[in-house]
C-alpha cells in the first residue's frame, strides 16, 4: 500500500467502543475537505464514501493521480456545489486510505493487525466520524449525503445523531443487507482468502499479496454495480482486439478484458483485508434489528430532512429497498422525498455522469439551503 | 395559477398539513408552501413532474396514489387533496377511500361529464367530448371513469361518505351546489369541487 503523505489525519483520542465488544482509542481517521467552513458553520456537509472509495472525494486523488471518485457531482458548481459548501469526506475505520484498518500495527504486539484487527460495523465507522464533526467545532451538519454503503451510513448517523444534521440524502442503498447482497460479499471475500498469497490475512508481514483474489473479488462485484441492458450496449459480444474467436482462455471478448484490467487496477489501491472488513461491516448492517425490526423507530422524532434517490436499474440495492426507507419514514411523518432516477447504468449511476440525477441533487441542496 | 388552484387554496386552514396526490409541478404545493404556512407533501407519477417539484423545494415522493398512499399512517394529513385525477384510476373507489384514510378530510375535483358543452358535442357531433377540461381524444385519455356532478353526489349517498362543501366552477364563476342546484349546476359547470369526510 502507499506511504500516507497526502493525507490528513485526526487522532481520535476518545475511546470508541466497538458494536463487537472491543474498544479503541487513539487511533488514525484520514480526511479531506473542499471549500471553506463559512462563519456560521451551517454550510458543512459530510459525504460517506461506498465500498472502494476514500476521503479523495473530487479533484485528484494524490494517492492515484486519478480524479476523486464523485468528481462527477462533486466540485466547483457542481451538484454539490464546493464554492458554497464546506465538503468533509473521512475515510472508513478499516479502510486501507489512511484510517485506522487492518493494515495497521498493533501497538500492543508490534504486528500487522491482518485479520486480528477488530470486525467493524457501519455504526461503528460513523460513531468514529462524528470526533471529525467535533473537531470541526459543527454543531448541525447541512447535509450528510452517500450513495451504496455510503448512504448506509447516511441512516446510520441520522439514527445515532439525530440533531446533527439538517438534511440528509441516502442514495442508491438499503437499510439492510439482503441474502443477496451478502451472498455477493461472501464470494468476494472467498476469493480473496482462496489465494495462497493471502497467508491467513498475514501477506503485509509475508511480503506477499493476494492481488488475484482480490482482483477476482472486484470483478465479480464489478458485475453487480453494472446493468445488463448497460453491459449488452456497451460490450454485446464485440471481441477484444481480434477478427475471431481463438479458441482459448484468453479474454477473446472485449467484457472480458473490461473486467480483469477493472480487477488489475483495483489491487494497486486497495488492501485485501480492508475489503474482508468493509464488506463485512456492510452485511452486518440491519438498522432496524435494534429496534425489534421496526425502522421507524431507528428515526423516531427525527427532524431530518430527507431526500432519497435510486436508480431504475439498480439491481443491488433495487427502488423497492430504497422505497422501504421512505415508508419507514413516512409512517412517522417524517419530511422526506424520494425519486428514482432512470438510467441504465445500473448502481453504479450515482457515480457516473446522469444529468437527472445530478439535477436533483442540484436542486435539493440549494433549496434546503 | 389556475383558478381551481385558489378555490383549493381558500379551502384549506393555514398551518395544516397537506397531501397533494397527483400534486403534478408543485404549483398548488407552492403556493399553501409559501402563503399558507401549510406543511405539504406530493405524490407524483411523472418523473418531469417531481424533478419539477425538487427544484421549487418541495417534498415529493414519486409513486402512484393506487399503491403509495398506504404507507401514510391513518389521519396523518388534515387534506388529502386529488385534483382532477379520479377519473384517471382503475379504481377511484379505493383511492377515495385511501384519501379519507390518511386525511382527516379530502378536496377531490373533478371534470364534470354532465357539463352541457359536453353533452352537446356528443349530442350534436356524436363522438367522444373534447373540451378545454378534457383535451385528449378518446384513445389517448388517461381517463377511465369519467362521472357528472351528480354522479359523484350519488356515490358519496351510496358509499356513506359526507359531502362537507360542494362548489360549481364554470369559467372564472364559483357557486355552491345545493341539492335544490344540483341538475342545474350539473349543467353549467365544467368542474365540481369537494370536501368530502368519512
Amino acid at each position: 500500500m502507499n506511504i500516507k503523505k497526502d493525507i490528513k489525519n485526526l487522532l481520535v483520542e476518545k475511546p470508541l467502543k466497538l458494536d463487537c465488544g472491543k474498544t479503541i482509542s487513539n487511533f488514525p481517521l484520514a480526511y479531506e475537505t473542499y471549500g471553506s467552513l463559512n462563519q456560521k458553520k451551517d454550510n458543512a456537509i459530510l459525504i460517506f464514501h461506498a465500498l472502494t472509495g476514500d476521503q479523495f472525494v473530487t479533484g485528484i486523488n494524490p494517492i492515484t493521480n486519478k480524479d476523486g471518485w464523485w468528481s462527477y457531482a462533486v466540485g466547483p458548481g457542481k451538484a454539490i456545489d464546493t464554492d458554497k459548501f464546506f465538503i468533509i469526506c473521512a475515510n472508513v475505520i478499516g479502510g486501507c486510505m489512511g484510517s485506522f484498518g487492518p493494515s495497521d500495527l498493533d501497538q500492543e504486539t508490534q504486528k500487522i493487525y491482518g485479520i486480528n484487527f477488530p470486525v467493524i460495523t457501519i455504526n461503528d465507522m460513523v460513531n468514529a466520524q462524528i470526533n471529525l464533526i467535533d473537531y470541526f467545532g459543527i454543531e448541525k451538519l447541512f447535509s450528510v449525503i452517500g450513495g451504496s454503503m455510503g448512504g448506509m451510513q447516511v441512516l446510520q448517523f441520522v439514527s445515532n445523531f439525530p440533531n446533527r444534521a439538517k438534511t440528509a440524502i441516502p442514495i442508491a442503498c438499503t437499510s439492510s443487507h439482503s441474502a443477496q447482497n451478502i451472498a455477493l460479499n461472501e464470494l468476494g471475500r472467498q476469493a480473496i482468502a482462496s489465494d495462497s498469497n493471502w497467508c491467513d490475512g498475514d501477506y503485509i508481514a509475508k511480503n506477499s499479496n493476494p492481488n488475484k483474489g482480490l482482483a477476482v473479488a472486484r470483478m465479480a462485484a464489478h458485475i453487480t454495480y453494472l446493468s445488463k441492458k448497460g453491459l449488452q450496449e456497451k460490450f454485446g459480444r464485440k471481441l477484444q482486439e481480434r477478427d475471431d474467436l481463438k479458441f482459448g482462455f484468453d479474454a477473446d471478448f472485449q467484457i472480458e478484458s473490461y473486467l480483469r484490467y477493472q480487477g488489475s487496477v483495483f489491487v494497486d489501491r486497495f488492501d485485501a483485508n480492508s475489503y474482508l472488513y468493509i464488506t463485512r461491516a456492510m452485511d452486518y448492517f440491519d438498522l432496524s434489528r435494534k429496534f425489534e425490526g421496526n425502522l421507524s423507530k431507528a428515526f423516531k422524532d427525527t427532524k431530518t430532512k430527507f431526500f432519497i434517490i435510486s436508480f431504475t436499474s439498480d439491481w443491488l440495492y433495487p427502488t423497492q429497498e430504497n422505497k422501504e426507507i421512505v415508508i419507514a419514514l413516512n409512517a412517522i411523518g417524517a419530511d422526506v422525498g424520494f425519486v428514482e432516477i432512470e438510467s441504465d447504468k445500473g448502481h453504479d449511476s450515482f457515480l457516473l455522469d446522469v444529468p437527472e440525477f445530478l439535477k436533483a441533487l442540484k436542486n435539493f441542496l440549494e433549496k434546503s439551503y | 395559477m389556475k383558478h381551481e388552484f385558489r378555490i383549493i387554496a381558500d379551502l384549506i386552514e393555514a398551518n395544516s398539513r397537506v397531501i397533494d396526490v397527483g400534486c403534478g409541478d408543485g404549483v398548488l404545493m407552492d403556493f399553501l408552501k409559501q402563503n399558507k404556512n401549510i406543511d405539504v407533501r406530493g405524490l407524483e407519477i411523472s418523473k418531469d413532474k417531481v424533478q419539477k417539484c425538487i427544484s421549487k423545494g418541495l417534498t415529493v415522493i414519486e409513486g402512484n396514489a393506487e399503491s403509495d398512499l398506504k404507507q401514510f399512517p391513518n389521519h396523518s394529513f388534515d387534506y388529502a387533496v386529488l385534483s382532477q385525477t379520479l377519473q384517471a384510476f382503475l379504481n377511484p373507489e379505493i383511492v377515495i377511500n385511501e384519501l379519507l384514510r390518511v386525511g382527516k378530510k379530502a378536496i377531490v375535483t373533478i371534470p364534470n361529464f354532465g357539463y352541457w358543452k359536453v353533452r352537446l358535442h356528443l349530442l350534436i357531433k356524436g363522438t367522444m367530448p373534447v373540451t378545454e377540461t378534457l383535451p385528449d381524444q378518446w384513445y389517448n385519455t388517461a381517463n377511465l371513469h369519467m362521472c357528472t356532478i351528480k354522479d359523484f353526489f350519488n356515490f358519496a349517498t351510496e358509499k356513506n361518505f359526507k359531502i362537507k362543501s360542494s362548489l360549481a366552477l364554470s369559467k372564472e364563476e364559483v357557486s355552491e351546489i345545493k341539492n335544490s342546484n344540483l341538475s342545474f349546476k350539473n349543467f353549467f359547470a365544467d368542474l365540481g369541487i369537494f370536501i368530502i369526510e368519512k
